[in-house]
């Protein structure tokens, strides 16, 4: 398989951040976007294709478990946080 | 096509309910009902809710005294929970040996992050059995020239950070051994057993981002530390600490110690700024805030205020937004100040004004600004109420009123 390309790897952000945005809780939701953009942006000047297709297939097993999490968090979801009238959900 | 509307509409309104509510019992604590309803604080299965979205969950800022699961953690610990239950002591058959595989990964988990040896590691229920197994262990071996000194690596309640790698030195030379309980410090600070002289050190799960009832002590190997077991039984953990070793839960510990080890220098900015905005922003709109604890060798996710004129408690209890803590008599059962606050040296007015601010691996921008801005509203409005902030404002100096006797 060819080393990850510049359009996987921003497929794969941005389907960790859409999956993210589904974190029923507060808490969850805005740590996984922000660590996922902080990670996405902290990696995005490495050239090393070995440590590239290393960096993503982590990301792909965090994508997993993100989906994983996400799903379970909202079978037991509960009432919202105080905030989380006021403020707009995107983050 | 009337089959598909039909489903469009059932698919939407699955989707609108994002688990169940009226149906199953409240799991939460219903604490605040926004349209002035009869409040219960007791979670009732027969009382519908009047208004889902009208009940709201506060923001929590007390990390120090537990933190949440980090998903990633949940994750590796669910398969043993479902499907890979074996006892990891069954030395016959895969649910046994996979099991052990799993609390062995842990144990080096563990032991990568404070640079010992997995040997070295032995699981325990938490921080507290494995301060008492330390200190049990003095006893065992005490000689003339052997004691233990026992220190906290970071205070749970001001944040203090304590010189360990000098101590460790100091004790190193003295043939003393060393103990710290490491429970707020592992995973936030870097600690390496040999680097920093420790013996023995107490770690605790759920003040990582793992699960409760788990920990683990750190028992040195070269030179040997013997320890006493403090219980007794089939003699799993090389004897020092029988009892089947639960697995799923070490796990846990294990993906906490894991991830804190990737985590902590991303954490360590993020709480720092967050920290500073927080202290700044109170600082800057109230007089007469002291914040406890040397802010030089501070661990910045442990903040203790003290608000001069105003009750610790009742700024806690106008404060019912946000989960907070305080360090002072009332939250203890007795009425003495924090032995903390008093040793620092605080004057027993301001010991009775604290409130710990605890910031986390989860927490946000908009719930410190939320916090701080609520803290200055009710801090001002408790300070309007006060007779002392009066007399203060009119220049008596409290220290020279003479209080009669009663």
């Amino acid at each position: 398989m060819a080393a990850s390309s510049r359009a996987q790897v921003l497929d794969l952000y941005r389907a960790m951040l859409r999956e993210s945005k589904h974190f029923s809780a507060y808490n969850y939701r805005t740590y996984a976007v922000r660590r996922i953009r902080d990670a996405f942006r902290e990696n995005k000047n490495v050239k090393d294709p070995v440590e590239i297709q290393t960096l993503v297939n982590k990301a792909k097993r965090d994508l997993e478990i993100i989906r994983r999490q996400v799903h379970i968090g909202q079978l037991y979801s509960t009432d919202k946080l105080i905030i989380e009238n006021q403020e707009k959900p995107r983050t | 096509m009337l089959l598909r509307t039909a489903w469009r509409r059932a698919a939407a309104a699955v989707r609108a309910a994002p688990g169940p509510r009226s149906e199953a019992p409240a799991r939460g604590l219903r604490l605040r009902v926004v349209d002035n309803a009869p409040q219960s604080a007791v979670p009732s299965d027969t009382a519908t809710a009047p208004d889902v979205e009208s009940v709201l969950r506060p923001l929590y800022m007390d990390v120090q005294a537990t933190t949440p699961l980090d998903p990633r953690v949940l994750d590796a610990m669910l398969p043993y929970l479902v499907n890979y239950y074996g006892n990891p002591h069954s030395r016959t058959h895969a649910y046994g040996w996979e099991s052990e595989a799993a609390m062995e990964r842990a144990r080096q988990q563990v032991a990568s992050l404070i640079g010992a040896d997995p040997r070295e590691i032995i699981f325990t229920s938490g921080a507290t059995e494995s301060n008492n197994i330390a200190v049990k262990e003095l006893e065992a071996a005490i000689q003339p020239d052997t004691s233990l000194v026992s220190v906290m690596t970071v205070n749970n309640e001001i944040g203090v950070k304590q010189p360990i790698a000098e101590i460790g030195q100091i004790c190193s030379s003295r043939r003393v051994y060393f103990h710290t309980d490491a429970a707020q410090a592992v995973g936030k600070i870097p600690l390496d057993v040999n680097d920093m002289k420790i013996d023995l050190m107490s770690i605790s799960g759920h003040k990582i981002y793992g699960p409760k009832g788990v920990g683990a002590i750190y028992i040195r190997r070269r030179p040997r530390v013997r320890v006493e077991a403090l219980q007794s039984g089939g003699g799993q953990e090389r004897g020092m600490r029988s009892g089947t070793v639960p697995t799923p839960l070490v796990v846990g510990l294990g993906a906490a110690c894991e991830v804190a080890q990737q985590e902590m220098e991303y954490d360590h900015k993020w709480i720092s700024k967050l920290a500073e905005r927080l202290t700044k922003k109170i600082m800057n709109s109230l007089p007469d805030v002291v914040m406890n604890g040397d802010p030089e060798h501070h661990y910045p996710g442990c903040i203790n205020l003290s608000f001069a004129y105003v009750e610790g408690e009742s700024l806690l209890m106008a404060l019912k937004d946000v989960a907070l803590s305080s360090g002072s008599a009332c939250t203890s059962a007795s009425l003495e100040p924090s032995y903390v606050l008093r040793a620092i040296g605080t004057d027993e007015d301001l010991a009775h004004s604290s409130i710990r601010f605890g910031i986390g691996r989860f927490t946000t921008e908009e719930e410190v600004d939320y916090t701080v801005e609520k803290c200055i509203h009710h801090v001002k409005r408790l300070r309007e109420m006060s007779p002392l902030w009066e007399m203060v404002q009119d220049g008596i100096d409290l220290k020279s009123i003479k209080w009669t006797q009663h």
